[in-house]
């Protein structure tokens, strides 16, 4: 897999090598999430584009600088609309434990909710209108807490997790195909409430320039130490040329490129250091008694239930483990793009991409997670030079003016999905357990 | 006069959009069903498919056009739908022939149909993409127009006018036929009786000597028959987008579970449940209220419960709502 990339390296640039190494990685994250989920207890989640998104969230809740005048406008009525989502959860909360099932107490609860809803509304109307209203081209919400970005990988687990325990609490009881679409659904909702509550996102207006963990591109060129790296790097091919002006215009192009090379570098390096940290625990658990307990569970509910243990309960801890890794990848994606935007969360690339990587890779075998992550990632973006290549090889000898050929040419971009569905097909059928199968020694 | 008003306001911009998407919903979610019901899967190509559906019909369409063979006032496009069902048909059978037969030969869980379906998923949206692309097309022509806005105004004097496209009427026209069509067969024809049967309970079935290769075709023809025509419908309505489609999936999914999943006729009424509470929720009530209260009472703001945007959570609200509290669906499913 690492000669392909390097392949892309040297053949196309290494600035895209390096790019689609970097989303790898973060794929691979996210790939060992929903393994984890599906792999060590065979929970289905279809949810993963949720929280990745809010992953994302909290990339930009952390980084960006609180807007104190949008604070000023209408942090009191928030703040407000906050306490008194807490006050209705603690009294709901009261309600089911202090009362026994009944008619009366679904439609009090249903009574709370909707009044409570409408209440909010009113209360909140204002302060949002007032917080959206302050220089709406550039900020127009309440910002977040100018914290380093770093911070956010784990502040978007703590989101997603939060997430998943809402989701869990109330949907893991369901069967399998049931809990996909459940889930499935529930991710499309906060994805909605994103993309439209732009008092906290800034909704579909995207947040951009986002601080960054790594040095930019301009200050690198600029700086003493780069601009000899460079130079002693690239010192073969400087020395050939001999005009001093030229010499000099060569060596700024090659700052220039090796800048934005340098930069991801440092976030390969930052990405690895997290799927080498999160594979060393995923593996432990999977060796330890609770990944057997888990195995057991998957395999057999109710013996494993029988024995005593507490099926729902581990059910709800696997599923908000896995979610916060998948929120920790949707954190690490902002932060590398630097920006925001919620209106590109769609399903179609955040959930069902990933997983294909879980089956095509093995499920149930985190280097098979990560492998799938990997080799998918590496198709989907590939997947266009490829089938452009193998159109022009077969039909070289149609001249270009051939409608067909020039259609085909022009749907290029489309044929990474049937590159996807065919793969993930021919896995299920001739290899269902996935490129490196689960494989438990027994020690 | 102000009461009427109102109740050509709730008309024009509630009860009849909401009938027409729930009608559009209904087809796409007895399909859903069906497959679910007999096949014992969730089809998560469901929209793809019906994309292709209407991909299909929109071809024809096109060579109808250029022939110059048209219906006059009604578009052309029913005259392509049979050829599109066709095509349609052909395409599930070669699916089912390469991919699902072997699962359920094999009896797999129901969880392994539902990720195969996503690689269907995956080929036929690329199929879709490749051979129309994924812009926005529309195929409609003949007469726009039952009712308009402004002639309905001057006929009837009222301040509110009534448009009446007729891409509405047709839907929920077909809809009724080929509804009532279904119903019939699936409780009247013997085949009809022994797919019951089948989804009820297979071995029994089977050991009265149904044949389940029967059962398989009739049922991907039927799915093939809905997802056309639900599909082009909709296209015909709105517009075709191949990505439209595949975000439809998740209403229509939610249309069938509401009415319990298994059960066509509880899926033809969630469809309608879904499409009125969106519609219902997310409508601003200002003008209603205008016209109906006294001016004194008049309200300020748009009186609108949720803003649009909030659209498609509204249905999947519902659903998770009926997942948790009857994950059987309002009208029990697992019955067909």
């Amino acid at each position: 897999m690492m000669v392909l990339i390097l392949m892309v390296g040297i053949f196309q640039s290494w600035n895209i090598a390096l790019s689609i190494f970097n989303l790898c990685l973060i794929s691979a994250v996210m790939t060992m999430g929903a393994n984890i989920q599906w792999g060590y207890a065979g929970l289905i989640n279809f949810g993963i584009m949720g929280y990745t998104a809010l992953g994302g969230l909290a990339a930009v809740l952390i980084s960006v600088d609180p807007v104190q005048e949008a604070w000023r406008a209408g942090g009191f009525d928030i703040l407000m609309s906050l306490w008194l989502i807490v006050v209705m959860v603690l009294v709901i909360r009261f309600i089911l434990k202090r009362f026994e099932k009944s008619k009366i107490r679904t439609y009090s609860i249903a009574a709370i909710i909707i009044s409570g809803i409408l209440l909010i509304r009113f209360s909140a109307e204002p302060g949002i209108e007032a917080i959206e209203a302050v220089d709406p081209a550039k900020t127009g919400f309440l910002g977040g807490f100018g914290l380093p970005i770093i911070f956010s990988w784990i502040v978007g687990a703590l989101f997603a997790g939060g997430l998943a325990f809402i989701v869990g609490k109330v949907a893991l009881g369901l069967r399998a195909d049931y809990l996909a679409i459940a889930t499935l659904l529930i991710s499309e909702i906060v994805i909605a409430i994103i993309k439209h509550e732009d008092w906290l996102t800034r909704g579909v207006k995207n947040v951009i320039g986002l601080k960054r963990p790594a040095p930019y591109e301009v200050d690198l060129q600029t700086t003493d130490w780069f601009i000899k790296l460079v130079e002693k790097f690239n010192a073969g091919k400087l020395s050939v040329i001999e005009n001093l002006a030229d010499r000099q215009a060569a060596l700024n192009q090659l700052v220039i490129e090796g800048s934005s090379v340098f930069v991801k570098l440092c976030y390969s390096g930052l990405f690895l250091v997290v799927v080498i940290i999160l594979l060393i625990l995923t593996q432990k658990a999977l060796y330890s008694p609770w990944g057997r307990m888990m195995r057991a569970i998957r395999d057999n509910e109710e013996a494993a239930n029988a024995m005593g243990k507490n099926v729902v309960k581990q059910h709800l801890l696997i599923f908000i483990l896995g979610s916060a890794i998948v929120g920790i990848a949707g954190a690490m994606l902002v932060t590398q793009d630097g920006l925001f935007t919620p209106g590109s969360y769609r399903p179609m690339r955040y959930t069902f991409l990933i997983w294909v990587m879980v089956i095509v890779g093995g499920s149930g075998n985190n280097f098979g997670a990560i492998l799938g992550g990997f080799v998918v990632w590496f198709l989907w973006i590939e997947a266009a030079p490829i089938s452009l290549f193998l159109i022009n090889f077969f039909t070289a000898g149609i001249p270009e003016t051939n409608a067909l050929k020039a259609h085909l040419i022009e749907s290029v971009p489309y044929f990474r999905f049937l590159l996807m569905g065919l793969g993930l097909l021919f896995i299920m059928r001739y290899r269902p357990k996935g490129i490196l199968p689960e494989k438990i020694e027994i020690k | 006069m102000d009461f009427v008003n109102a109740i050509i306001l709730l008309l024009n911009y509630i009860f009849i959009p909401a009938l027409t998407y729930g009608s559009q919903l209904a087809l796409g979610a007895i399909f859903v069903t069906l497959i679910y019901g007999i096949l014992r899967f969730a089809n998560f190509a469901t929209g793809d498919m019906m994309s292709f559906g209407t991909m299909a019909t929109i071809l024809f369409t096109w060579y109808f056009q250029s022939l110059g063979v048209s219906l006059g006032v009604l578009p052309t496009a029913l005259l392509a739908i049979p050829f599109g069902i066709i095509f349609m048909i052909f395409y599930m059978l070669l699916i089912d022939k390469f991919v699902f037969k072997y699962y359920r030969n094999q009896k797999s869980p129901p969880v392994q149909f539902a990720m195969v379906s996503i690689g269907v998923m995956f080929v036929t949206q690329a199929v879709v993409r490749i051979i129309i692309g994924p812009g926005d097309r529309r195929f409609f022509d003949g007469e726009k127009f039952i009712i308009k806005a402004r002639e309905f105004k001057e006929m009837t004097g009222l301040n509110e006018g009534l448009a009446l496209k007729s891409t509405q009427v047709i839907t929920i026209f077909v809809t009724i036929v080929l509804v009532s069509l279904l119903f019939w067969f699936l409780n009247r024809t013997k085949t009809g009786k022994s797919m019951k049967a089948y989804s009820d309970n297979e071995d029994l079935a089977l050991l009265s000597g149904i044949d389940p290769k029967k059962i398989v075709l009739v049922t991907w023809v039927i799915a093939g028959i809905l997802a056309t025509i639900g599909g082009a419908l909709y296209g015909l309505d709105k517009s075709f987008k191949p990505f439209t489609y595949f975000n439809n999936m998740l209403p229509i999914f939610a249309a069938a579970i509401v009415g319990g999943i298994g059960n066509p006729f509880g899926a033809f009424l969630g469809g309608y449940v879904i499409a009125f509470s969106e519609i219902l929720l997310t409508y601003a009530y200002k003008k209603f209220f205008m016209y109906v209260l006294p001016e004194s009472m008049e309200p300020n703001s748009l009186v609108q419960l949720l803003s649009t945007d909030y659209k498609f959570a509204v249905s999947f609200s519902i659903l998770v709502i009926v997942l948790i509290y009857r994950p059987s669906g309002i009208f029990k499913g697992k019955v067909l």
